[in-house]
């Protein structure tokens, strides 16, 4: 979140979408009550089909699977067009002043500079205009033809509200409805939120369905603001701790980038190839050296660095390239941990078939899951006898599986951090059961095992291991204040660590600071011996607002959040060019003649006052210090409307059949839509968590959701001859499953393209251990995914039903 | 002492169910898991281990416009003047003082009466301990100074708990506030019915459409009993109690509307 929880109850408008945050993030409508109690806030809900955020929202409009950006692009256009954004926000604060070299061009959903055989850009074609000495040429009108903001008209004027209508499915009164409710927040007295999910991500264009999100709040002069924002809702506790602390392949802890064996071959190539010019990124020497020193405190970061892995450059490790590798037998060994792919999996089937040519597999968790017994007989049952990936009995597996129980949170202490980016340190409740163990004296058992192993060793391949600076106490239970103090950094001196740092702003290149995490730095600051020296664990719960202001429900002193306890990033743009809060009630951060002052801590300089040069550079981590109308995903700088890799009808605005800069895994299992012409889709349900591990095993809530059902309209029912409560068969061309049928009047079928196309929904916590069981939904989910982070499509894929 | 109740406010209600598992928790009840039949309400009814329950109704009026998914949470009234108290032969159901009707399980023999009397169906029998159950409105922690197990719970304020002529006052501003934002026809429910419930309902939408009696009744035979037949003929009551043919006859009569029951009883 660019925001955070409680900062809802700021809002004008909220837009959920791609989110069905009643039932995934129930402490969501807390807030967005009060909002619209208080505020007379409107609640917008966006969802294929009504769910019970629609039942708790002002306005619902329908939209077919996949269809955002359409949806996205016809009020980018009804905006453009009626000079509903927020010009003063827009001029300012992004980069829609910006002139674009002439290189750039689109032309029937490709922009300048494809390789249809690379299915890549070179993305030179869509650079800013810039003068000899390096400064962005602006057109401060926004009247020149090649201004983002023109471009961006030109772009979405194929946009209008009959075709986006015509591809999206939505009812043309409701979509109307919807632009003119949340449009109405570019008023500069107003602001609007948007909530997001996996609705939104989970599709091959993915990252540019967030990426219109985030351009529609910056025409709007939505960010940085009270009550408005980008907002991911995570759907795990901890999802935004995990990725701050590079869960994924392309990233090191902090976000910067992981190093690539060819493209950096030494840590001076890498800062001259991934440090920007101007941008606060400009310190990032200073946080990757001061993460190096924190993993290797004797070395200098220099040498530390060579013993960082190194991807192979271009190489593609995220999920699905891993259990394809897996499948293919590129891989040998598998940890797994807190992770449960044969249900979470895409295509499950075939990640059931992968893990079974392991030699061998580790999994953590609190119980046996689906995927750490994926080898027994009751995994290996299926719903019809079709069998795509050839899956054996369990004499024929050989994979050797270990097993190690895990605690759960209450019984160990730590800290998460949620979507708000704060985070909050958790007493220990009570011991764990039996032999499990906290995640954290796992990994540090494991580690001291591995360094014992090495012991003695003077080759230098094992420095990496013998030089691992491990200082967390004694025994097998590893000190948590002596990890966040690492976490936060310390000065090293002479290979040892001394005084904590104040947080990242004092993280030097040269080997003298240590950080393990450069964002959260500034967590830790100081050792007294209270408790409270870790910021995480401080509990004010008094929200005092800053002298003569209103207070907004950013709380400063409970728990800590990162950056540096900013509680709304970019809050430059709170504030008027001249530094004067836009609405004088939802003041965040304004300039007092002196410095920067209220009820939030800065994203600015200080001191640098709103007249200095780059006073109103409100985007300080972005070199050109403004936010990003025009941008440079991979698909190009606006996101086009691309169909789903598998769906239901051609795409009406250009002749790319889907996403032109994805990879393709299996051409093959590509499903038709005379096989399959129902568009199907997964989500999950207030009452079970992710692939069900907790909560299946939990009879209070398995009587909840007792089975996997589908929900469906009235209408397929009636075609397929199916009665609510029915036993159902669900086909894909990756396998079937069976589920109890949910006929509903809150699904409907879409009217795309002038014809009815069906939809249906299936929950996916489901599999075959616990009180409530059912078959894995991602049995039928495919293996393809987003253009830039790879996340699998499970949103919008194809299939049939039938009765069972 | 002034009634202390729960208000519940289906427009600020998202259906999570987070008061169904408190109220299995606090009350240390076995999850009853049935088949998932075709809509979200795990269970059609209350039974003797689920106290409370959400139902799950659909409605659409006119196909042009949206589908209605009215989410509502079920549990015992607690009448201001409860009827199931007055047919317990044992005196096993008593008030307190602050309005919860809660029984002696001690004093119950799973006559069943109670269940009968019921305007709202709720006391279930319990056949493995021989007894009727149903919501206590956490008489246990209210008297110790805590909120319901349900009202603690719930994430969006739809459940409060306090002093029944405050809350009632909330809920008359609720109701005009709705009124005035889309739902014209948005009413309390609790204020008057049957002289008055110790829970109240801010509804968005005529009790009807939440599966609620929109003039609840105490049955006329219950009033019949209750005022003429116990007083003076309290000799009844050791012959039900050894499972005679009366039992069986003034069960069946008294079963009037409500059909069946569950079996069993003081065999
Ligand atoms: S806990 Fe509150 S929001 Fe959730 S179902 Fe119960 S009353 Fe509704």
């Amino acid at each position: 979140m660019t925001n955070h929880w409680i900062d809802l109850k700021n809002t004008d408008c909220a837009l959920i979408m791609g989110s069905n945050a009643a039932e995934n993030h129930p402490i969501s409508f807390k807030w967005l009550t009060e909002a619209r109690d208080k505020r007379g806030a409107k609640i917008i809900n966006v969802d294929p089909r009504f769910t019970r955020t629609s039942a708790r929202s002002d306005i619902y409009a329908p939209l077919r699977s996949g269809t955002d950006i359409a949806f996205m692009g016809g009020m980018f256009k009804y905006i453009l067009e009626n000079k509903l954004y927020h010009e003063e926000y827009v001029k300012y604060y992004t980069n829609a002043t910006f002139l674009v070299k002439d290189s750039f061009d689109f032309e029937d959903g490709l922009f300048s500079g494809y390789d249809p055989n690379k299915r890549s850009y070179d993305t030179n074609k869509w650079a800013f205009e810039t003068t000899e000495d390096g400064q962005y040429v602006k057109d401060m009108t926004m009247e020149h033809p090649r201004c983002v903001l023109q471009l961006l008209k030109k772009h979405y004027e194929r946009y209008d509200i009959d075709t986006v209508c015509k591809i999206t499915g939505t009812p043309k009164n409701k979509y109307l409805q919807v632009i003119k409710t949340y449009a109405a927040t570019g008023d500069p007295a107003k602001t609007g939120t948007i909530l997001y999910a996996m609705g939104t991500t989970q599709h091959t264009v993915g990252t540019e369905n967030v990426r219109s999100f985030a351009m529609l709040q910056l025409l709007l002069g939505n960010i940085g603001r009270a009550g408005g924002g980008v907002n991911a809702l995570r759907g795990e506790s901890n999802v935004q701790g995990s990725t701050d602390w590079a869960l994924l392949f392309h990233i090191l802890p902090g976000y910067l980038a992981t190093p690539e064996a060819q493209k950096h071959p030494t840590l001076a190539a890498y800062n001259q190839k991934e440090t920007p010019k101007t941008g606060y990124w400009v310190n990032k020497p200073k946080f990757l050296a001061s993460m190096l020193k924190s993993y290797w405190i004797k070395d200098d970061p220099e040498k530390s660095y060579y013993y960082l892995p190194k991807r192979i450059d271009g190489k593609n490790y995220s999920h699905i390239a891993m259990f394809e590798a897996m499948y293919n037998k590129e891989i040998e060994g598998l940890i797994i941990w807190g992770s449960n792919p044969i249900v979470g999996g895409p295509n499950a089937n075939k990640e059931q078939a992968a893990l079974a040519n392991l030699k061998w597999m580790v999994a953590v968790d609190l119980w046996q899951t689906e995927t750490s017994e994926f080898w027994s007989y009751k995994a290996l049952d299926r719903a019809t006898d079709k069998d795509e990936y050839k899956i054996k009995k369990p004499k024929d597996i050989q994979t050797e599986v270990f097993f190690l129980p895990a605690c759960n949170s209450y019984e160990k202490a730590g800290s998460v951090s949620n979507s708000g980016r704060w985070m909050q340190y958790r007493w220990q409740a009570c011991n764990p059961v039996g032999e499990s163990r906290a995640d954290l004296e796992i990994a540090h058992e494991l580690t001291l095992k591995i360094k014992e192993l090495y012991q003695g060793s003077s080759k230098p391949q094992d420095e990496p291991i013998t030089h691992l600076y491990w200082d967390y106490g004694h025994g097998a239970h590893p000190d948590l204040d002596k990890i966040a103090q690492e976490i936060n950094g310390f000065e090293v001196i002479n290979g040892k660590p001394g005084a904590q740092v104040a947080n990242f702003t004092k993280l030097k290149d040269d080997g003298t600071t240590a950080c393990g995490n450069w964002i959260y730095s500034g967590c830790y600051p100081a050792v007294t011996g209270k408790p409270e020296d870790y910021l995480a664990r401080r509990r004010d719960n008094r929200d005092v607002p800053y002298e003569g202001t209103k207070p907004i429900g950013s709380y400063l002193n409970w728990s800590w959040c990162w950056p540096i306890n900013r509680r709304i990033i970019y809050n430059r743009c709170s504030a008027t060019p001249e530094g004067k809060p836009w609405v004088e009630d939802l003041a965040s951060i304004f300039w007092n003649g002196e410095k920067w002052v209220g009820n939030d801590i800065p994203d600015f300089g200080a001191t640098k006052a709103p007249s200095d040069p780059g006073g109103t550079d409100a985007f300080i981590m972005r070199p050109e210090g403004v936010g990003c109308i025009y941008s440079k995903c991979n698909e190009g700088p606006f996101p086009e409307h691309y169909e789903p890799w598998e769906s239901p009808v051609a795409n009406i605005l250009n002749s790319q059949s889907f996403n032109p800069v994805v990879v393709e895994w299996e051409p093959d299992k590509r499903g038709t839509p005379d096989k399959y012409p129902i568009i199907g889709t997964t989500y999950r349900v207030s009452e079970h968590w992710q692939s069900g591990v907790m909560t299946r095993m939990q009879p209070w809530l398995a009587e909840l959701m007792p089975d996997v059902f589908v929900e469906m309209s009235e209408e397929l029912a009636k075609e397929k001859g199916i009665r609510n409560g029915d036993n159902v068969i669900i086909m894909s061309t990756r396998g079937d499953i069976k589920a109890v049928a949910c006929v509903t009047k809150r699904f409907k079928p879409h009217n795309v393209h002038g014809k009815h196309v069906h939809q249906i929904g299936v929950l996916w916590h489901f599999g075959f251990n616990g009180y409530a069981t059912g078959d894995p939904a991602n049995r039928l989910t495919p293996h393809i995914g987003d253009g830039n982070t790879m996340i699998p499509e499970y949103k919008a894929w194809l299939c049939d039903v039938r009765r069972a | 002492m002034a009634n202390l109740t729960n208000l519940y406010d289906v427009s600020k209600c998202t259906a999570c169910r987070g008061c169904q598992v408190a109220c299995k928790d606090w009350n240390q009840l076995p999850a009853v898991i049935e088949p998932f039949r075709g809509n979200y309400q795990t269970h059609e009814d209350t039974n003797a281990d689920t106290y409370t329950i959400i139902k799950f109704i659909e409605h659409e009026d006119d196909p042009a416009e949206d589908v209605t998914w009215n989410f509502i949470k079920y549990q015992c009234m607690h009448c201001l003047d409860p009827a199931c108290m007055k047919v317990c032969p044992q005196g096993a159901i008593s008030q307190t003082n602050w309005g919860a009707v809660i029984k002696d399980y001690d004093k119950c023999i799973g006559c069943q009466y109670c269940t009968y009397a019921c305007p709202f169906e709720i006391p279930k029998y319990r056949k493995r301990d021989d007894i009727v159950t149903k919501c206590t409105l956490c008489y246990d922690r209210v008297e110790e100074g805590l909120t319901p197990a349900c009202a603690r719970t719930c994430p969006t304020g739809a459940l409060q708990f306090g002093d029944r002529d405050e809350l009632l006052e909330r809920a008359q501003d609720r109701v005009k506030f709705l009124r005035a934002n889309g739902f014209p026809n948005a009413t309390i429910y609790g204020k008057l019915e049957l002289g008055g419930l110790n829970k109240l309902y801010v509804l968005t939408d005529t009790p009807d459409k939440f599966d609620l009696p929109v003039n609840p009744k105490v049955p006329g035979q219950i009033t019949f009993w209750q005022n003429w037949v116990q007083p003076y003929f309290g000799w009844l009551i050791p012959l039900a109690l050894a499972g005679s043919a009366v039992s069986f006859v003034t069960t069946r009569i008294l079963a009037g509307k409500h059909g069946e029951h569950a079996e069993g009883g003081h065999e």
